[in-house]
């Protein structure tokens, strides 16, 4: 095992437990605590893959925001999460199951492809990805339309979410 | 250096826990925080097939940014229906909330 394997291992455990207490926690502050740090070990999984740009907007979108606004929705909502009766449904037993299926079916598609354990490629020297990225979603030849859907999906959620969320009193 | 394997088979991993959130969860809150776990596995799905097959383009990263995006805006209308739900209901367990049931 080199050192790369070493600190890969490390944080795909952490972010796998962490996950793991997302789901099962019983309170839900604690569970949205644990979000936070499931999504930083994804952060962390990023910079392995030379994508240092996502890591960054991973702290900044995903821990930023959007942890935040869970850990503040928690708090306005918080008459249900004190009840001390569990956070699971009826059928989680089976949700289990169809978990741990969903994971060996995947598995077992995932082993019968031929480059599934191929090794990692050299980065294409003298490319550099950020600036790649940046010019194809401002270029008409690339994903300007995408992107310019992506803002108006933005706007279009954010009125939305003020609209719905207005009292009318 | 580390095997496509390795990350293909963390975000099943984090996708299927994902999964475990979203249907034996009673909180519609918890329900959320199940799918953004599953988009995070997505992304990372993403982002390693670029790294390791995709260099030559950059549709890969393209795909991730748009899943943030999504996420994002997913969230935010998301956790607004909750708050609007709870004011009127007084409830965000999912199986008191069925108004349009018959």
């Amino acid at each position: 095992m080199d050192v790369m394997q070493i600190i890969f291992f490390i944080f795909a455990v952490i972010t796998l437990v962490a996950a793991f207490l997302v789901v099962t926690a019983k309170s839900l502050v604690h569970s949205a605590l644990w979000l936070v740090l499931a999504l930083f070990g994804v952060a962390v999984l990023y910079v392995s893959l030379d994508a240092g740009f996502f890591a960054a907007a991973q702290v900044l979108i995903y821990i930023g925001a959007i942890a935040i606004l869970f850990i503040f929705a928690v708090m306005l909502t918080r008459k249900d999460i004190r009840d001390t009766g569990t956070q699971q449904n009826r059928t989680w037993p089976l949700a289990a199951v169809l978990a741990v299926v969903l994971f060996v079916g995947l598995f077992f598609i995932l082993s019968s492809w031929s480059s599934f354990t191929m090794e990692r490629p050299d980065l294409v020297s003298g490319a550099d990805a950020l600036s790649n990225l940046g010019q194809a979603l401002v270029s008409v030849n690339a994903y300007l339309l995408p992107f310019e859907l992506a803002s108006v999906l933005l706007v279009a959620a954010m009125i939305g979410a003020i609209y719905v969320s207005l009292t009318k009193k | 250096m580390i095997p496509l394997s390795w990350y293909l088979l963390f975000a099943a991993a984090l996708f299927c826990i994902g999964l475990f959130g979203v249907l034996s969860r009673k909180n519609a809150v918890a329900i959320l925080m199940g799918i953004e776990l599953m988009l995070n596995a997505v992304n990372v799905n993403l982002i390693a097939f670029w790294r390791y097959l995709g260099q030559s383009g950059i549709a890969g990263q393209v795909f991730a940014i748009m899943v943030f995006a999504v996420a994002a805006a997913e969230v935010a209308v998301g956790l607004a229906l909750i708050i609007s739900i709870y004011r009127r209901r007084d409830t965000v367990i999912a199986d008191d909330i069925d108004m349009l049931k018959l």
